[in-house]
């Protein structure tokens, strides 16, 4: 095999050595560094924007905290002035209903003296029909009528309610 | 028709058999290089930080061997990036290109991967000792194991640190010429079946993919085990 021939083994290490050096130095002036910097600045830009997301993150949560404080006091307010109107409308309805009230003892006095009036006026023409009826039927049946007091006391008697 | 080895043949272009004679090989290194280098020069042309295909397959090989450090080495490994890169590019176009049918395979040639694998041992070794000093001989005997062990383990890890450069040249050399032999033998019967030279021709297709598998295979071993090496010599397992 021409691989153990030896012949060309001093060559072939010499031109291994001169190659291997040149192609060193040609990767590391010039192909790694370009191949390095561009990852390099890649790897930057990918920080940056994490980094940059990662502020706006804050901002938002910022702004979602604030908007979220402003509700909490507007539903707050809110609350305080629905318990204000409701205070109002239960005092405003409070005072409505003792007017109401009043104004109906006074409506409902005036109407039971009224009726109280017609009832006693009632009794007594029911008397004094009792008394005339009494006096006749007595004078027809005994022949004498009895005075008007006696016949008032038995009248008065008679009408009074039982008990 | 022409011997499966004679692809191997080192031809003289100029100088005849004087040691710096400029020969096949001699070419194919250079192209070799400079192909590496212009293919990385040309990807990386546009600077993109989104890549081009082209780009990425640039940083791809820069990754995989910055990788390949970090995990393999570990801590002060990140010096020898340049070093390990420029083997690994050198083995793998040397490799690949020759798949080129009536290229020379440089890394065929068991003088050129006992060289490299030699400069490895060799650099690996130093790194030990002057990481670690004389303790670097602590390599050879394995931490913890009772003492009378020491008349069988240091002769083995000796050998088998001693047998590292063998090792991983044979590996290499054996890989490329077996795989160049066995397509040479099999297109040889292309033309002697005549019409049924059809069926060598079919199995070429894969076995030629195949090949190429092992070219960027036996690259990334060769490379990945002087990442090994030079992981021992700076940590001692």
């Amino acid at each position: 095999m021409p691989q153990f021939d030896p012949t060309y083994f001093v060559s072939q290490l010499v031109w291994l050595a001169v190659v291997l050096v040149a192609f060193y130095f040609l990767l590391t002036r010039i192909a790694l560094p370009r191949i390095g910097e561009v990852i390099e600045a890649r790897t930057n830009q990918i920080a940056g924007d994490l980094e940059r997301a990662r502020s706006l993150k804050a901002q938002t949560e910022d702004v979602v905290a604030a908007y979220e404080a402003s509700l909490a006091e507007a539903r707050r307010e809110a609350g305080s002035i629905m318990a204000a109107a409701q205070a109002d409308i239960s005092r405003k309805a409070a005072e409505r209903e003792a007017a109401f009230a009043k104004d109906l003892a006074i409506k409902v006095g005036a109407a039971e003296r009224r009726i109280a009036a017609a009832r006693d006026e009632v009794e007594a023409q029911v008397r004094d029909i009792a008394i005339g009826a009494a006096r006749d039927v007595t004078g027809k049946l005994v022949g004498t009528e009895p005075d008007a007091a006696t016949i008032g006391r038995a009248v008065d008697q008679a009408l009074r309610p039982a008990g | 028709m022409a011997s499966p080895i004679e692809q191997f043949e080192i031809v003289p272009l100029v100088g005849g058999d004087s040691i710096v004679a400029i020969t096949n090989s001699t070419v194919w290194m250079v192209i070799a290089a400079t192909t590496a280098t212009a293919l990385l020069v040309f990807a990386m042309r546009g600077r993109a930080l989104v890549p081009t295909r082209m780009q990425s397959l640039a940083e791809i090989f820069y990754e995989v061997i910055a990788n390949m450090i970090r995990e393999n080495v570990g801590s002060g490994g990140r010096k020898y990036f340049p070093y390990i890169f420029t083997l690994f590019m050198f083995i793998l176009f040397c490799n690949v290109l020759g798949m080129i049918p009536g290229s020379m395979t440089v890394t065929s040639h068991i003088i050129v991967t006992f060289a490299m694998a030699a400069v490895v041992f060799i650099v690996v070794t130093v790194i030990g000792f002057m990481t670690h000093g004389l303790g670097y001989f602590r390599m050879f005997f394995p931490h913890g194991a009772p003492l009378w062990t020491a008349v069988i383990l240091v002769p083995v890890e000796l050998i088998s640190y001693l047998s590292r450069p063998v090792s991983l040249s044979v590996r290499l050399f054996a890989n490329m010429t077996v795989g160049h032999v066995l397509l040479k033998v099999i297109a040889g019967f292309v033309p002697l079946l005549g019409i049924f030279g059809i069926l060598p021709f079919a199995f070429l297709i894969p076995l030629t993919i195949l090949e190429i598998f092992i070219a960027v295979l036996q690259a990334y071993i060769f490379t990945i085990l002087s990442c090994v090496y030079l992981h021992d010599a700076l940590h001692m397992h």
